[in-house]
């Protein structure tokens, strides 16, 4: 939405909630705010996580043969059997977020205390909410709750829309 | 010489821009900052950055592996 002081709007519909796909949301979210424009994020399905006040991310090599590891001077993959290990999604969390500190990545915490600190718009989806039993006691202050329609809206006025 | 100096260096995307922008919400109308970052991205970053904002990219050089910006802010 061009509003009047003439900024662009851009919203993200935001599905997941593992470590790694947490970062596009609020990368993208934290920046465009920066650049002034107007920022909506719609967290439905897995995506609520990210709004809970507890966050315990993680992830898995399951089902993800793109993802390689910087290893002994090369990258190393994970055959799926390997995430049913007891142990190995606990590690490859563990891994991810040691190579982030290391690489000056800001943590998904920090990202999103951004985020709320540049008026970020964050809208958690009532059915989801509803599904997955959660209760806006659960969630971080400051956030609304809407369905498609309280999206839809948000989506006809602004100028980039993202599916993530 | 800057009126403000913001140490980036070691930091990744995006946060050099967030940092860069809150120094210079900070500064008044006409005020310069000063960025250094290492983070080779920041070079194409902050030029977008410029262009979307108005805050004018107003010098730009390299040290070795270190990018320094200066940004003024628009009025």
């Amino acid at each position: 939405m061009t509003d009047s002081s003439g900024s662009k709007s851009m919203s993200i519909i935001v599905t997941k909630g593992s470590l790694d796909w947490a970062y596009p949301p609020f990368i993208l979210s934290t920046t465009a705010a920066a650049m002034g424009l107007n920022v909506t994020l719609f967290f439905t399905f897995y995506g609520l996580s990210l709004l809970l006040k507890d966050l315990d991310l993680k992830m898995t090599p399951l089902g993800n043969p793109a993802m390689k590891m910087p290893m002994m001077g090369g990258h190393m993959g994970m055959p799926n059997f390997a995430s049913m290990i007891p142990g190995v999604d606990a590690g490859a969390t563990v891994m991810m977020q040691n190579m982030m500190k290391k690489k000056g990545v800001a943590s998904i915490p920090e990202l999103r205390a951004l985020a709320l600190e540049s008026e970020v718009r964050m809208i958690a989806c009532q059915m989801t909410m509803d599904l997955f039993e959660y209760t806006l006691d659960d969630m971080i202050p400051g956030i609304e709750l809407g369905g498609a329609a309280t999206y839809i809206e948000v989506a006809t006025q602004s100028e980039i829309n993202l599916f993530i | 010489m800057a009126d403000q100096t913001l140490d980036a260096k070691g930091l990744n995307c995006p946060l050099p821009i967030l940092k860069a922008k809150k120094a210079l919400t900070a500064l008044p109308a006409g005020a310069t900052l000063e960025v250094l970052a290492t983070d080779p991205g920041a070079v194409k970053d902050f030029a977008a950055f410029s262009r979307t904002t108005g805050h004018e990219l107003v010098e730009q050089s390299v040290d070795g592996n270190v990018y320094r910006f200066v940004l003024k802010r628009k009025a």
